[in-house]
C-alpha cells in the first residue's frame, strides 16, 4: 500500500543526473524554483515543461514510476486549479451554470499555476531520487558552513536531516507492518465512515510512536557508545567532487532563465 | 478449515522499480486440524506465504483457497473480513501490536471488531490471561507497564480472543527465555490438540517443527521445494543442507551414536524425549545380547 510512494526515496541508478555532485543538484533545485517565476505565457511555460521532461530523459527514471508516486501531490494540485477557476474574474467568461462561473484569465491562470507546481515537484522528486540522502545531507551542510560564523548549529541541523530521511523507509515498514497486525485482528481502515476510520487511525498511532520514542532511545545509546559528540573535528569518509558537468548544469540554468526572459511578455 | 494455494505468486511493489518476486507458483495443501510448520531460512519467502494465509496479500497470480472463499489474483472480495476472524495471526513481535489502555481492553479489541458482544469479549480475556500464565491484576495494567515476555502474551491472547479456526503463528518465541518458549509452544499445541485448532507455524527451529508438527514445508527462494512428514523431510541430510538447513538437535545426536556404534537405530527421532527412550531401549537391549 505505502510501497509506491517516492518521497524521500532513492533509486539507485548511473544516469548523468545520478553521477552530478549534490551541492550541483541542491543549488540547481533551488535557483529553478526562482526561474520558474520568470515564465507567464504559454511559450515560457511550454519551454519549463520542454525542459522539466529532459531532465527526467536524463535522470533514466521511468516516467510512469514518477507519475504514479505522485498521486498524492496530484490532489493537491488539483485543488489549486480549481481554486483559481472558480476565483479568478477577469477576462471573458467561458462558461456558465447557474451561479457558476468561469472566467477566461481563471482558466488560464489555474493551468499556470498546476505547471509551476507540477514541474517544481517533480524536479524536487528527481533530486531526492537520485541523491543519496547521506549525499543531500553532506553537500546541505558544505552549503550552509558559511552560516557557522553566526552560530547556526549547521552539523546538527544536517545530521538531524539525515537520521530523518534515514528513518523514513524505516517508519513506512513499520507503520506497514503495524497495519497488518491490526487488520488481522479485524480493525479495518479503509471502509466504514468517517469517523470510523479516524478510530482505526489509533491502534495504528499509538504502536508507531511508541517504536519511533524507542528507536529514537537506542539510536543514541548507540551513537554515544561508539563516541559520539558533535561535528568538532570530525572528519569525512565521502569527499563531495565538483566536476564540469556540474558547472555545465547550472550554466544550463541560466540559459534557460535567459530564454525565458526572452520569450515572457 | 482447509487451505489450500494454488500456484501462488506475488511480487512486491509491482511495477515500480523495486519490484522484487518474493513466490514462485507455490503450491501448498494444508487439511483442517493438521499442525503444519513451514521453514526455510531468512528470505526464503516464509512470511510472505503467512501474509497470504489470511488475504493481508493477495496472489499476483495463482489463488488461495481459505475454507468456502477463494482469494485469487485482481478480483475484489468482500468476504475478506469473514478469513481475518476464522484465521488468527500471531505476527513476529507480536507486542509490537499492542496500543489500548488496558490490557483487557487490549485483548478485546478483535473480538469487537468482528462483532462480539462486550460481555462475551472480556469473558474471554480474562479466560485467556489465566490460560496464558498472566496474574490477573495485568488487565487494568497499561499493557506497555508489563516485561517483554507479559507484551508477548498478552498480545497472543489478543489474537486468540477472536476464537480463530486457524492459528498462524510467525516465530512467536522469538527473543524468549527458554521456559517461556517451551511454555508457549506447549500451550500452542494444547489448543491444536484440544480445540482441533488448524495450527500453521512459521519458524527457523528444527526442533520445533519436528517436535509438533505432523507435516513440515520447506521453502526455498520464493518456491515451496519440498512437504511431507516430519520423519520424511529429516530422512536425508543432504537435502536439507542444498535448502541452507539442519537436522534437529536430537537427530544430530542420533546420527553421532549411530556412527559411534555402528548400527541404526529403529527408528528416526524427533525429540530429545523420544531419543532417550530409543537409546535406552537399544543398550538394553544390547546388554541382553
Amino acid at each position: 500500500m505505502l510501497e509506491k510512494m517516492i518521497f524521500g526515496r532513492y533509486i539507485p541508478g548511473d544516469s548523468f543526473i545520478h553521477r552530478l555532485d549534490a551541492r550541483a543538484k541542491l543549488i540547481f533545485v533551488f535557483l529553478f524554483i526562482a526561474v520558474v517565476f520568470i515564465a507567464n505565457n504559454w511559450i515560457t511555460y511550454g519551454i519549463l515543461v520542454a525542459f522539466t521532461f529532459l531532465i527526467i530523459r536524463m535522470s533514466k527514471i521511468r516516467l510512469y514510476f514518477l507519475i504514479n508516486g505522485l498521486k498524492p501531490v496530484v490532489i493537491l494540485i488539483i485543488f489549486t486549479f480549481l481554486l483559481h477557476l472558480f476565483f479568478t474574474r477577469e477576462g471573458a467568461v467561458i462558461f456558465e451554470w447557474k451561479f457558476i462561473k468561469i472566467y477566461e484569465e481563471g482558466l488560464r491562470q489555474g493551468i499556470f499555476i498546476s505547471i509551476r507546481f507540477f514541474v517544481l515537484v517533480i524536479l524536487t522528486s528527481i533530486l531526492t531520487l537520485t541523491t543519496t540522502p547521506i549525499s543531500i545531507t553532506d553537500a546541505l551542510e558544505t552549503l550552509l558552513n558559511p552560516l557557522k560564523k553566526w552560530k547556526l548549529p549547521v552539523h546538527e541541523l544536517a545530521l538531524m536531516m539525515s537520521i530523518s530521511l534515514r528513518f523514513i523507509p524505516t517508519l513506512m515498514d513499520e507503520t506497514d507492518k503495524i497495519m497488518k497486525a491490526q487488520m488481522a485482528r479485524g480493525s479495518d481502515m479503509t471502509t466504514g465512515s468517517m469517523k470510523e476510520r479516524v478510530n482505526a487511525i489509533v491502534p495504528l498511532l499509538i504502536p508507531l510512536f511508541v517504536s519511533a520514542f524507542k528507536r529514537a532511545e537506542d539510536l543514541a545509546t548507540a551513537m554515544e557508545v561508539r563516541g559520539y559528540k558533535g561535528g568538532e573535528g570530525r572528519t569525512r569518509y565521502r569527499k563531495l567532487e565538483w566536476a564540469a558537468k556540474d558547472t555545465i548544469i547550472i550554466l544550463s540554468l541560466v540559459v534557460l532563465a535567459a530564454v525565458l526572459v526572452y520569450f515572457r511578455s | 478449515m482447509d487451505i489450500t494455494l494454488q500456484q501462488v505468486s506475488y511480487a512486491y511493489a509491482k511495477n515500480t522499480p523495486f519490484e522484487k518476486r518474493a513466490l514462485f507458483d507455490v503450491d501448498l495443501h494444508i487439511p483442517s486440524g493438521s499442525y503444519q510448520a513451514i521453514i526455510g531460512h531468512t528470505g526464503s519467502g516464509k512470511s510472505t506465504v503467512l501474509q497470504h494465509l489470511n488475504a493481508l496479500l493477495k496472489p499476483t497470480d495463482g489463488s488461495i483457497q481459505i475454507g468456502d472463499v477463494e482469494v485469487s489474483a485482481g478480483k475484489k472480495n468482500k468476504q475478506l473480513r469473514k478469513v481475518r476472524q476464522k484465521v488468527g495471526i500471531v505476527f513476529q513481535f507480536p507486542e509490537h501490536q499492542l496500543f489500548d489502555e488496558t490490557v483487557l481492553k487490549d485483548i478485546m479489541f478483535g473480538p469487537m471488531n468482528f462483532g462480539v458482544p462486550e460481555q462475551e469479549a472480556k469473558r474471554r480475556a480474562i479466560e485467556l490471561v489465566s490460560l496464558l500464565g498472566l496474574p490477573d491484576e495485568v488487565l487494568e495494567k497499561s499493557p506497555f507497564d508489563l516485561s517483554g515476555g507479559q507484551m508477548r502474551r498478552v498480545a497472543i491472547a489478543g489474537v486468540l480472543a477472536m476464537n480463530p479456526e486457524v492459528l498462524v503463528l510467525d516465530e512467536p518465541t522469538a527473543g524468549l527465555d527458554p521456559k517461556g518458549r517451551k511454555e508457549i509452544m506447549d500451550l500452542f499445541y494444547r489448543l491444536h490438540k484440544e480445540k482441533g485448532l488448524t495450527t500453521i507455524l512459521v519458524t527457523h527451529s528444527m526442533e520445533d517443527a519436528a517436535r509438533y508438527a505432523d507435516r513440515i514445508a520447506i521453502m526455498h527462494d520464493g518456491k515451496c521445494v519440498l512437504a511431507g512428514t516430519p520423519q520424511e523431510i529429516f530422512s536425508d541430510e543432504g537435502r536439507l543442507m542444498d535448502f541452507r538447513l539442519e537436522l534437529p538437535q536430537s537427530m544430530k545426536f542420533q546420527k553421532k551414536v549411530e556412527q559411534m556404534m555402528g548400527k541404526k537405530l529403529p527408528a528416526l527421532c524427533l525429540t530429545e524425549e523420544m531419543l532417550a527412550e530409543e537409546l535406552a531401549r537399544f543398550l538394553k537391549k544390547e546388554r541382553e545380547l
